[in-house]
């Protein structure tokens, strides 16, 4: 990499505001870039990477401001350059690509108008140049009918196209450099993939440098030259992707690569009557039918996975279980006979025995309620505690998820972690000494280090009281590391299902194989090799 | 999309003119009771009950009164037996013409006001502006109006009290009536400049906007492009809310300057408890409220892209 | 000038106490309330310490008033005198006595209609929020179409059916409120409603009654406090509007909106003193505005750390 240097931040200082105050949410960064180059900025929920991204375009969002430092673009001092100056940058010579398209994209134009705008108003094209480069640039991003889909407007397009479209879009005026806010993070796996080929091929046919946010490793290890690693505001490390990939130097950078070292001890096969049996349900909104005759059990001490994409029906099977949503036709058996279909006919006792926690502990407890009343309500209401006994009980779970009782008991949520709130749910989960827990994508909301605390806790809690787990997830890296059984789901189907071994082993049914193949690996290379076989036909393309 | 909005809205306004009919069903006695009063003799009722058609059962009266009033006849008053549709008709000008009027001022006023203090958030300008705006909502229309009077009438300036007739020019009109209009541009503007404000503020926070911004776009068309298209409908919407208002405001407003217009008829007929002229003005009202919103809620369908051009 | 000008002073003077009054509650509270104390604008100190000024001479009334409030003291339209500070009425009623008995009947009228409205509309909002299905369809639709006639064109309906009595005002002004404090609540409860804590306490089996007091209740209050200011206000404008249209509170009860009705004639010979009334209950709506506007600002706030 002896080529030129493109954008040199030194000593970057950001503060944000908070109510009155300010503090520093970025303290000190450095930062080079080539020409040409690509560089992952990876980090937590936090850590500033963002902010740093905004920085190198000169830009700070409201309640930010940008205190110290230089940012060198090009020989262009973005601190001290005129609105006039950054403005005639930006999106000519340093375009933005923002996580989420749906959101970015205005509602009132069409994209192409879109696509157009900054070309023109950039003085690089003509409109009408600019209207067959759209179309150029569209079908180079693989996206479908390239012709016409510029004449749609942003809600007329899926998820997945309106990313490569802003990509497109960021690319008109050809710049120099890239802005990837987490490109890909709110997509499904498979369709992850085909966003991230069609970004990283685009990079390199036009030589722009970029910079790579993203939380995830695997993904940005596929496209960066370069990787960063950020806490905090504070860089920690920098070395070349394979280098970081194959020897990280700090403690911080190895635990985020052990994260996905966890795994569960292979289980026993199971014996005898089931804890729970979902048996041929089909349930429907209104006339739609979301599940189509779903069959699975769940056995006393273990996990069972259910995974799939959004829309898969995953999220609407637990509510078939709860009883949120009585099915239209089979059932559901609780060690052997049947549940009520609607929650208003079941008893208490049924009630008791399935408890569920969800993914997002923010809006799963309820703000204005202590963690005594909110972890001893189940406890009172299932198991009559009252006044003293009651409190030692809530004393008691606290300890079990490992937070110190003195210190929380009183506490409300608002206080605490999101990993901390995360235990609260499970806690409350445990107060109803259930049978059975449904976990709802509980680590999906969380950074990858807390992820595994969580993990390692469920993990305990169900070999100390022998609890059953059914574990609702899109991540199967979380399922490689914490299941027995698994359950494969799509468009309200169940695809595929059995014990993890067999599973993770081949022959797949297409769908299996199609979101195995999707989840990126630690390998600068396995991007490459996955689209080179599946050209290739060996491994299916799309669902 | 839109007819069935039409749809929608000609609907609401048939069970708007339902629920003002079935209101006077209410009435403890009947109508006759409520003209003759107590001391009436069975045969006048009767005789009155015949003339009214009392004795038609509910949805038949019903019907006639829509009827009626459908074509510009809505009966007699109970008062002086004069028919409604005189004492309304040159009112109902004088009333639109003073909303209209009110309403020419207060929306360009509020809307400048209220995009500048958006754009120009938490400076000087947008904290006056905004503590004048909840002082003025917190006035009652006829305080404003008596301030007014004593500020601008007693100096000779402005007269008033408003003596029109169908010869008064437009230019006399215009002048006489301006100090009714000016009391509700007050009340209006305040309340319209707030929320013009927030649906700005509430725009211009949006991810779009940001991803203009780092288009290096200047700030003017990011205003002209990319924020007003969107922006138009909760315009749209906030105008016809304060559009709306107006009627209310109008009410107090035309007893105070002597105005004669229907809010003053509507006074005296509540009263005198002349429940035929209180039903036929509330329906006016009413029905020119529906319409205000029913135009906002066609408007503000058109400009959506989202809603005109379906997946 | 000069009244205008007492006038200013005055309100410099509340502006200056309530400065004063924050300026020692700083120094004397701790904890949770000293923060509030440390947080709240200069506007809404004023608007508490104006709230708090009304509620002590309406409680105070009779102690406070030099005459009683029906009789008649002396001659028509007597001016501002030693006797009679703020001078007699068209009738020859004592001027500041009726303002201060007005604060107990006008204030006391609207916040009464007001904490009506509120607890009909909000109970019924929550519960048809909390409910859904037809229960929540057949109330929010018959509340829209009530709500697509302007308040005050439908409760002067209202009013020419049932008569003008103070009770008949309260019931229907409270009713034609109640509607907006329905769907009010109902949004709310909606926003509260579709939270994961909420069904987690259905799954567990709670009934309708714990989930409106422990679960929605809680999270509600913030914005239905902020509400039933401006209800208030709105309330007790609409009161006025109707006193002053000779719809409303009538004399002899001492109502300011009627009592500026009653002596508009003045205000055309460019005497203020029916300007007073007026004048009190703008104070009192600014004052509850400001708090009001401070609260929604604190919740709003909160939300974004």
């Amino acid at each position: 990499m002896s080529r030129d240097v493109l954008l040199k931040i030194e000593g970057l200082r950001i503060e944000g505001r908070s109510g009155d105050t300010w503090t520093e949410i970025v303290k000190g960064v450095d930062l080079t870039l080539h020409k040409g180059e690509v560089l992952g900025l990876i980090g937590e929920s936090g850590a500033g990477k963002s902010t740093v991204g905004l920085a190198a375009m000169g830009f700070a969002r409201d309640g930010c401001r940008i205190t110290g430092g230089t940012i060198d673009f090009d020989g262009i001092d973005l601190r001290k350059a005129s609105e006039k100056v950054k403005r005639d940058l930006k999106g000519a010579r340093i375009a933005y690509v923002a996580q989420s398209a749906a959101a970015s994209f205005n509602p009132a134009h069409r994209l192409i108008d879109q696509y157009c705008e900054a070309p023109v108003v950039h003085d690089v094209m003509s409109r009408d140049e600019a209207e067959r480069d759209a179309i150029d640039l569209y079908r180079r991003m693989q996206l479908p009918d390239p012709d016409g889909i510029g004449f749609r407007y942003p809600h007329q397009v899926s998820g997945g196209q309106l990313q490569r479209a802003m990509t497109a879009m960021a690319m008109s005026c050809r710049p120099d450099l890239i802005i990837f806010d987490e490109p890909t993070t709110a997509l499904d796996v498979t369709t992850q993939i085909e966003v991230l080929a069609a970004i990283r091929d685009i990079v390199r046919q036009f030589d722009t440098a970029a910079i790579y946010i993203t939380h995830d490793l695997a993904v940005v290890a596929q496209a960066a030259d370069r990787i960063k690693v950020l806490l905090r505001g504070e860089e920690v490390e920098e070395a070349e992707t394979r280098r970081m990939l194959d020897a990280p130097r700090e403690d911080y950078t190895k635990s985020l690569w052990a994260v996905r070292s966890f795994a569960r001890p292979e289980q026993p096969a199971p014996s005898g009557q089931p804890i729970l049996s979902v048996k041929d349900v089909t349930a429907a909104y209104g006339t739609v039918n979301v599940l189509e005759d779903v069959s699975f059990d769940i056995h006393a001490g273990r996990t069972v996975a259910v995974v799939g994409e959004s829309g898969s029906g995953k999220s609407t099977t637990a509510r078939v279980i709860t009883g949120l949503l009585p099915p239209k036709r089979g059932e559901v058996l609780f060690e052997g006979s049947p549940l009520p279909p609607a929650l208003k006919g079941r008893t208490r006792e049924q009630l008791r025995q399935v408890q569920m926690i969800y993914q997002m502990a923010d809006t799963a407890l309820n703000p204005k309620l202590k963690l005594r009343e909110l972890i001893g309500r189940p406890a009172q209401m299932y198991l009559g505690l009252q006044g003293r006994a009651l409190t030692e009980r809530v004393r008691d779970l606290l300890h079990l998820i490992e937070l110190d009782p003195d210190t929380y008991i009183d506490r409300l949520p608002g206080e605490l972690s999101g990993g901390q709130k995360q235990r609260i749910g499970i806690a409350r989960a445990l107060a109803a000494e259930p049978k059975l827990i449904i976990c709802d994508e509980v680590t999906s909301a969380l950074d990858q280090i807390v992820q595994e605390g969580i993990l390692k806790l469920l993990d305990r809690l169900q070999r100390e009281f022998g609890l059953a787990y059914m574990f609702i997830t899109h991540d199967l890296a979380t399922v490689r590391a914490i299941a027995d059984d698994v359950v494969v789901m799509q468009r309200g189907r169940v695809i595929e299902q059995g014990p993890k071994a067999e599973m993770f082993a081949p022959p797949h049914e297409p769908y299996t194989e199609l979101l195995l193949s999707s989840v990126p690996e630690m390998d600068p290379d396995w991007l490459t090799r996955l689209l080179a076989a599946r050209e290739a036909g060996q491994t299916p393309a799309t669902a | 999309m839109i007819a069935l909005r039409l749809a929608l809205g000609i609907g609401l306004l048939f069970i708007v003119s339902l629920i003002i009919f079935g209101a006077t069903e209410l009435l403890p006695g009947d109508l006759a009771q409520q003209i003759l009063g107590q001391g009436a003799t069975p045969e006048t009722l009767a005789a009155l009950r015949e003339q009214l058609g009392l004795n038609d059962p509910a949805p038949v009266r019903y019907w006639n009164w829509l009827s009626g009033a459908l074509t510009g006849d809505f009966g007699v008053s109970l008062s002086n037996g004069r028919p409604i549709s005189e004492l309304i008709g040159a009112r109902l000008g004088n009333t639109v013409f003073l909303a209209l009027y009110a309403a020419a001022l207060a929306v360009p006023i509020s809307l400048i006001l209220g995009i500048l203090a958006a754009l120009w958030r938490n400076s000087i300008f947008d904290r006056a502006a905004n503590a004048g705006a909840l002082t003025a909502i917190s006035f009652p229309e006829f305080f404003v109006a008596y301030i007014l009077v004593l500020w601008l009438a007693q100096t000779g300036l402005f007269p008033s009290m408003v003596r029109i007739n169908p010869t008064t020019t437009f230019g006399d009109r215009i002048y006489m009536t301006f100090l009714p209009a000016l009391t509700l541009t007050l009340v209006v503007t305040a309340h319209m400049m707030r929320m013009t404000r927030a649906a700005i503020i509430n725009l211009m926070a949006s991810p779009y906007i940001e991803m203009a911004r780092l288009k290096g776009l200047s700030p003017l068309r990011i205003v002209l492009r990319h924020a007003l298209p969107n922006a138009l409908a909760p315009i749209i919407n906030v105008i016809a809310l304060n559009l709306a208002y107006l009627i209310t405001g109008v009410v107090v407003v035309e007893v105070v300057f002597v105005y004669p217009g229907l809010g003053q008829l509507m006074v005296d007929a509540v009263s005198n408890r002349d429940i035929a002229v209180v039903q036929a003005v509330a329906l006016i009202f009413a029905g020119a409220y529906v319409a205000l919103n029913l135009i906002a809620d066609v408007l503000s369908t058109i400009t959506n892209p989202r809603l005109m051009h379906r997946r | 000038m000069g009244f205008a000008t007492s006038v200013l002073l005055g309100l410099a003077g509340l502006f200056a106490l309530a400065w004063v009054l924050r300026a020692g509650a700083r120094s004397i509270l701790t904890g949770q309330s000293r923060s509030i104390a440390n947080d709240i604008p200069l506007t809404a100190a004023f608007g508490l310490l104006v709230i708090a000024i009304y509620a002590a001479v309406a409680i105070a009334a009779p102690a406070l008033a030099p005459f009683p409030e029906r009789e008649i003291v002396g001659g028509q339209f007597q001016a501002w005198s030693a006797e009679h500070l703020l001078g007699t009425d068209r009738i020859g009623r004592d001027m500041l006595s009726r303002l201060i008995y007005g604060a107990r009947n006008t204030v006391g009228i609207a916040f009464a209609t007001t904490a009506l409205a509120f607890v009909v509309g909000s109970i019924l909002g929550l519960w048809a929020a909390l409910t859904g299905g037809w229960l929540d369809q057949v109330l929010s639709r018959f509340v829209d179409a009530l709500m697509s006639i302007p308040a005050l064109i439908f409760s002067l309906l209202l009013l020419t059916i049932f008569g003008t009595s103070v009770l008949t005002l309260i019931l229907v002004i409270a009713a034609v409120d109640a509607t907006r404090v329905f769907r009010l609540a109902r949004a709310v409860a909606q926003g509260i409603v579709v939270m994961d804590y909420i069904e987690a306490a259905k799954l567990r089996g709670e009934g309708a009654w714990f989930l409106i007091r422990r679960e929605i209740l809680p999270n509600a209050m913030a914005p239905l406090v902020a509400e039933f200011g401006l209800r208030f206000c709105f309330v007790f404008l609409t009161i006025s509007s109707l006193s002053f249209l000779g719809l409303g509170i009538k004399p002899p009860t001492a109502d300011w909106g009627s009592m500026v009705r009653d002596n508009a004639t003045l205000i055309t010979f460019g005497d203020v003193t029916p300007l007073l009334p007026a004048g009190c209950i703008a104070l009192l709506t600014v004052a509850v505005n400001f708090v009001v506007d401070w609260q929604l600002h604190r919740a709003s706030g909160l939300k974004e750390s």
